[in-house]
């Protein structure tokens, strides 16, 4: 039977693919070329393609641990409300332009390479394969988006302006990255959760080294990742941008439950 | 939409081994390292290709259509040229 902290660890990992892959998703036709498009839409289905595969993972941790209702993967995406979601807060943050886009993918892309790089080695066996399997598309998320982050912040002197906004309204949300929600310390020990903790350096590094070469350093990138202070995604205190996307991303089976089509 | 800052470019993927590249579509993108990479996102989302090339479509030198006939129409009437009045062994399957 699994530790709740077990079920909440597999939501954290489901729910950060989730929402930021349903966040690039509302870039499909919006794109500023067609080429890009393309290419953020891939990254998206990438994203939600493994929020599948946790989400399937915590419905079956929570139906063997005796579950009232049968849960399931849409159950867990569509019928949990904002404080129930696990997600970190730099996910949830809307879009704004292409180049917060960008910087937003950038920053988690770096965090989920090296996490997911070290979940490989988990306990839980279902967890590790998803990160093996993840890892390659990450390898690539991580490829395009420095790419990019270099163009803009190295770019015209528009699009640097933009990214070092992009970098001031974003960097207050990495902090949480690297602190340990209860369920992480608590699965820690067991070896089935990552330490966030001991991917700091590896992520600080890559960040740096691109920033760098983007033209980034004089701005508003600081020493050490910040933290949000009220509250945190990983413990379920949301910023409001969550709940927006919910109401979009859920209307449907909300309205309809247990619609299909 | 083509601007001065996205040049266009030809891609060719290469689906085997030991096929060769093949021209599938052109795109724009930045410089060479975009174009790569927009080239796997939207040529190869469905398992098509092992190796991408691509080359800035201005570098590539083309035939003139107005001259096809000058260019090609003297070959259409070399039938001779057609290896196909040689006897193949059967076990030669695939010429």
């Amino acid at each position: 039977m699994a530790a709740p902290s077990h079920i909440e660890y597999s939501l954290f990992l489901a729910d950060n693919a989730l929402i930021l892959g349903h966040r690039n998703s509302e870039w499909t036709g919006h794109g500023p070329i067609l080429e890009q498009d393309i290419a953020l839409s891939n990254i998206a289905l990438d994203l939600i393609g493994q929020a599948r595969w946790l989400y399937q993972h915590a419905a079956r941790l929570c139906n063997e641990s005796g579950a009232a209702t049968r849960v399931t993967e849409d159950s867990l995406a569509y019928g949990r409300d904002s404080w129930d979601f696990r997600n970190c807060l730099l996910v949830e943050q809307a879009n704004g332009d292409w180049g917060k886009t960008i910087l937003r993918q950038f920053l988690f892309s770096a965090w989920q390479y090296y996490y997911f790089g070290a979940l490989r080695w988990s306990r839980d066996g279902d967890l590790a394969a998803v990160a093996e399997k993840s890892v390659k598309e990450v390898t690539y998320h991580l490829r395009w988006s420095s790419e990019w982050v270099i163009r803009l912040g190295d770019g015209t002197a528009e699009s640097h302006e933009r990214m070092v906004r992009a970098v001031d309204q974003l960097w207050r949300f990495t902090g949480e990255l690297f602190v340990p929600a209860p369920y992480e310390l608590d699965l820690i020990s067991s070896g089935i959760a990552v330490d966030p903790a001991s991917v700091k350096d590896q992520w600080m590094q890559k960040v740096g080294e691109v920033f760098t070469e983007a033209q980034l350093t004089a701005s508003a990138f600081s020493a050490t990742p910040a933290i949000y202070p009220a509250g945190g995604g990983k413990k379920g205190v949301h910023t409001e941008q969550l709940g927006y996307l919910l109401a979009e991303m859920q209307f449907l089976q909300r309205a309809y439950p247990n619609c299909e089509w | 939409m083509a601007t001065p800052n996205t040049p266009l470019w030809e891609v060719f993927i290469r689906s085997r081994n030991g096929l060769a590249h093949k021209h599938c579509g052109s795109l724009h993108a930045s410089d060479a390292t975009m174009a790569l990479q927009a080239a796997r996102d939207i040529f190869t989302r469905r398992g098509e290709g092992l190796s991408i090339w691509v080359v800035p479509s201005n570098a590539i030198t083309a035939s003139d259509p107005a001259e096809k006939g000058m260019m090609f129409e003297p070959a259409e009437s070399k039938i001779y040229r057609h290896p196909t009045f040689y006897e193949l062994p059967d076990e030669l399957k695939h010429m």
